[in-house]
């Protein structure tokens, strides 16, 4: 086991290396000075030369890679050109929206999905199968926008349980974070939780057909004790890759949503800084992006090994 | 609901040796044991039936699966029931276990220890299974779960009927693990399934089986997915615990020969249907119905190949070796090598019929496929007709052309949704000039009729075929280019005894007609004793013994070929009765 994991590390840090350099690289191509940009068209030369020289833009490429990927790894971002406060700190304040809210989905989204999915395989073939694959289907179609409106037009302005946007901060207090996050959660959850609970039931499916299922009900285990048992355990790898997608979705997919409950998250950090053409801060949060997304990977990897002895003793 | 059998039943209907009570021994904590010794002596007089099936008849969804089957089983004895694919032998196992597929509806009575197993509720059902009757399956691969230890799987047969505290149910797999021949020193309790092969997977199944002492042990073709020397050990370990334990065991198998050396009644049928049921002795001497008849006389089918031609060489084998790349261990350190075969020689004649034997594992199918120059070999030669098969990293297609193969299953190596005749007809994409037209269809016609199908086949799809007619479209297609050598790579070990038998007949007829040349490989030595000429003996990537047929038959030299020749179970000689 530890040796798998030594192994999983080695890649992930491989994988972060390469990612730098991509990231870095395809968006110092795109065309457009940001200091001139910053400065407008008639800007003197001078003035943008000397603004290029202030944000570092003077230096060559490679050197300029090097200094970010030392400046992150140091905790450093560099400055935003746009609003000239510090990316870290910008990142930090979304990051604290963000990744919370996706915490939430998720768990949400596994609550309902579990149970869900493991009951309607379950029930293959009756009405409670039916009707979760119903359920799911329409899960999946619609879109989450239109459901997240829903949610603000019957909780926050019919019955006034939830604030029908924003978001208050964590200095109030926990429970009045998560109850400000509480909607979009939800909105952000229920297509996840759609998709997961099919991928749950046709998976653990699969399980129910093997062999050693069989086994188990010879050896005197009902129905629902092999399934417990011996099946769910099992499907859960499918699974787990499932989880892994959604979260690195989820932290910086929810765009949409936040725009519909003006949650200051890192989906609309980044739409902000593309249309202002500010590098240094889409460099960054793409970037932790990809880390979030390769971490999550090797958490998903851990997983699996936990959970399949067999992937364990593969060296 | 575990209650002593108070019937005075019936007695088993032939005799049977080791035929002797169970119950004395069976170790459930908070008995009393002095009287429930008191009551076995008791029981000991009146139960002579352990499981006694009358008229059961089952529906799936309707359709009839058993008709009106009867049999019974005494403790102690061994009850194999035996028939073809479709005899409905695995269904009558599953009844007992009421493991039966949803839509099954069972009909008569089963009668275990005393209790009508078809009237009791599901949840008395589950403190049955797996406490008064064990089960054991045929795929060993698949029959245990792989995310959890084989400890903790033998464990749960006895925490899940609470029969013992969890420290004393662990006591007891492990030594019910070590009573299968799974010492403590290479086999702890941790171990996971994957780290186990197939015959050992097995004992861990037979372990669970037997882990709270069943008076019912099921076996479904328990060895039919194993290797011969395997089989032969694990038959043994089932006998011993049969013996040991007094149980009575329901065995299940499609093998004439452990049948008649492991059963004492043997109950034979066919379409769901009972045909003929006696003792073994009995049984052997005077078979009453034809269908047992015909069925014990395919399984020791001989062919009659014609004569040989005179030695001219066709496929010549030079020192081969395969190597496989192994994952790496460590990022730097070059991966390890494993070699598959290792220095293989050997020459087929044109018109021989060579024979391949050996376990899995062994490198057959590695040499299978090196022949028909599928993968690059690392050492050696492979020339047919003086060319090699293999030029500069490409199969050699004018060498291609003049091979075929014929693969074990024949129900996954045709395309479902071709016809027949486009199906045989994919070797001509081998030919520079393919027939077209009327040529096309008059070599369909022909392959179709060698093979003892009908021109008229051409137009169906193989779904609309059996598995026996399905081996002769392989055939056919082996045969429609007119190779000059064919592989028949496990080519009838799925199929029934009777529809092998045709097969076989077949193969040697097309030996007459055609003047075919072929390597049969096979773990049956039975089947590769009759249709070959001469035999190569395979193990570990290497060539043991090889030499004549009858003569490697008769004088193993190597100890591994004396070693699968004495774990192969023989047919006894039959004598027929009068019908």
């Amino acid at each position: 086991m530890l040796r798998y994991t030594l192994k999983r590390l080695v890649s992930l840090i491989i994988s972060l290396a390469i990612a730098s350099l991509v990231i870095f690289f395809v968006i110092e191509v795109a065309p457009g000075d940001p200091a001139q940009f910053m400065l407008g068209l008639n800007a003197q030369p001078d003035t943008v030369a000397a603004l290029r020289a202030e944000l570092g833009l003077d230096v060559p490429k490679w050197e300029r890679y090097l200094n970010w990927v030392g400046g992150m790894l140091a905790g450093d971002f560099g400055t935003s050109y746009t609003y000239r406060t510090p990316v870290a700190e910008m990142i930090a304040d979304r990051l604290w929206v963000s990744l919370p809210l996706a915490l939430y989905a998720l768990t949400l989204s596994t609550l309902i999905a579990f149970p869900a999915g493991i009951y309607a395989a379950a029930r293959h073939g009756h009405p409670g199968d039916v009707a979760v694959m119903g359920a799911t289907q329409l899960g999946v179609a619609i879109p989450n926008f239109w459901f997240a409106m829903m949610l603000v037009l019957i909780f926050a302005i019919n019955l006034r349980w939830f604030s029908a946007g924003g978001f208050a901060g964590w200095d109030e207090g926990f429970w009045t974070g998560i109850h400000s996050l509480t909607l979009p959660a939800i909105a952000l959850a229920l297509p996840q939780a759609a998709i997961l609970a099919r991928v749950m039931r046709s998976s653990l499916l699969d399980i129910l057909g093997e062999d050693f299922m069989r086994t188990a009900r010879a050896k005197g285990l009902s129905r629902r004790q092999a399934l417990w048992r011996h099946g769910v355990r099992n499907a859960l790898i499918p699974v787990l890759t499932i989880i892994g997608l959604q979260f690195a979705f989820l932290i910086a997919g929810g765009i949409i949503i936040e725009q519909v409950f003006y949650l200051p998250g890192l989906g609309r950090l980044i739409f902000q800084s593309i249309s202002s053409r500010d590098l240094i801060v889409v460099e960054s949060v793409v970037m932790l992006l990809v880390f979030a997304v390769i971490v999550v990977n090797f958490l998903v990897d851990l997983a699996y090994a936990a959970v399949d002895p067999r992937l364990r003793s593969r060296t | 609901m575990r209650s002593a059998n108070r019937r005075a039943a019936p007695g088993p209907k032939g005799g049977c040796e080791s035929a002797r009570p169970v119950g004395a021994d069976r170790a459930l904590p908070g008995g009393t044991a002095g009287r429930s010794v008191c009551l076995a002596i008791i029981a000991k007089a009146t139960r002579m039936t352990l499981l006694a099936i009358k008229d059961l008849s089952l529906t799936i969804h309707g359709a009839p699966i058993l008709k009106d089957v009867s049999l019974s089983i005494a403790p102690g004895e061994i009850h194999a029931v035996t028939g073809e694919s479709g005899s409905g032998k695995s269904m009558t196992a599953f009844a007992v276990m009421q493991l039966l597929p949803n839509g099954a509806k069972a009909t008569g009575t089963v009668t275990l220890d005393g209790t009508d197993i078809l009237s009791v509720t599901e949840a008395q059902m589950c403190s049955i299974r797996g406490s008064d009757a064990g089960m054991v399956f045929q795929e060993p691969m698949t029959a245990l779960n792989p995310v959890k230890t084989i400890g903790d799987q033998v464990a749960e047969t006895i925490l899940i009927h609470k029969a013992m505290p969890p420290a004393a149910a662990k006591a007891r797999a492990r030594e019910v693990l070590t009573r299968v021949g799974l010492p403590e020193n290479r086999f702890p309790l941790s171990r996971y399934p994957h780290e186990l092969s197939g015959g050992q997977r097995q004992r861990v199944v037979i372990a669970m089986a037997i882990a709270l002492r069943p008076k019912l042990l099921i076996a479904d073709e328990p060895t039919t997915a194993l290797d011969v020397t395997t089989q032969a050990q694990i038959l043994d370990l089932l006998k011993g615990l049969v013996a040991e334990e007094g149980m009575g065991m329901l065995m299940i198998t499609h093998d004439l020969a452990v049948v008649a050396d492991m059963a004492h009644h043997i109950t034979v049928m066919r379409r769901g249907e009972v045909v003929e049921s006696a003792p073994t002795g009995q049984l052997l001497a005077g078979m009453r119905h034809d269908y047992t008849k015909m069925l014990f006389a395919a399984s020791k089918h001989q062919v009659d190949l014609p004569e040989r031609p005179a030695p001219a060489p066709l496929l010549e084998v030079r020192n081969v070796s395969r190597d496989y790349r192994l994952p790496r261990t460590a990022l730097f350190t070059p991966p390890g090598m494993y070699r598959a075969v290792s220095d293989v020689s050997f020459t087929i004649d044109r018109g021989e019929r060579l024979g391949l034997v050996g376990e899995s594992g062994c490198g057959k199918s590695t040499l299978t496929r090196a022949i028909l120059g599928l993968e690059e070999v690392q050492a050696g030669q492979i020339l047919l007709g003086g060319e090699p098969v293999f030029t500069g990293h490409k199969p050699n297609l004018a060498v291609r052309r003049k091979m075929q193969v014929v693969f074990q299953d024949p129900f996954g190596s045709f395309n479902p949704r071709h016809r027949v005749d486009r199906l045989i007809t994919e070797p001509f994409h081998l030919l520079p000039d393919p027939p077209t037209g009327t040529a096309r269809d008059a070599a369909i016609a022909e392959a179709l009729t060698a093979v003892g199908l009908t021109p008229g086949d051409a137009r169906k799809y193989i779904h609309e075929f059996s598995g026996g007619q399905r081996q002769r479209i392989a055939i056919a297609r082996a045969l429609i280019i007119r190779p000059e050598l064919i592989l028949f790579d496990e080519a009838v070990s799925a199929l029934d005894v009777s529809v092998r038998a045709q097969i076989l007949d077949l193969l040697a007829d097309l030996c007459r007609q055609y003047d075919l040349t072929y390597l049969f490989i096979s773990h049956d030595l039975t089947v590769v004793r009759s249709v070959t000429d001469r035999v190569l003996v395979m193990k570990s990537g290497e060539i043991v013994e090889q030499g004549a047929t009858p003569d490697v038959f008769a004088n193993p030299r190597h100890p591994y070929t004396r070693d699968l020749i004495a774990a192969a179970p023989v047919m006894p000689d039959v004598t027929e009765g009068a019908a």
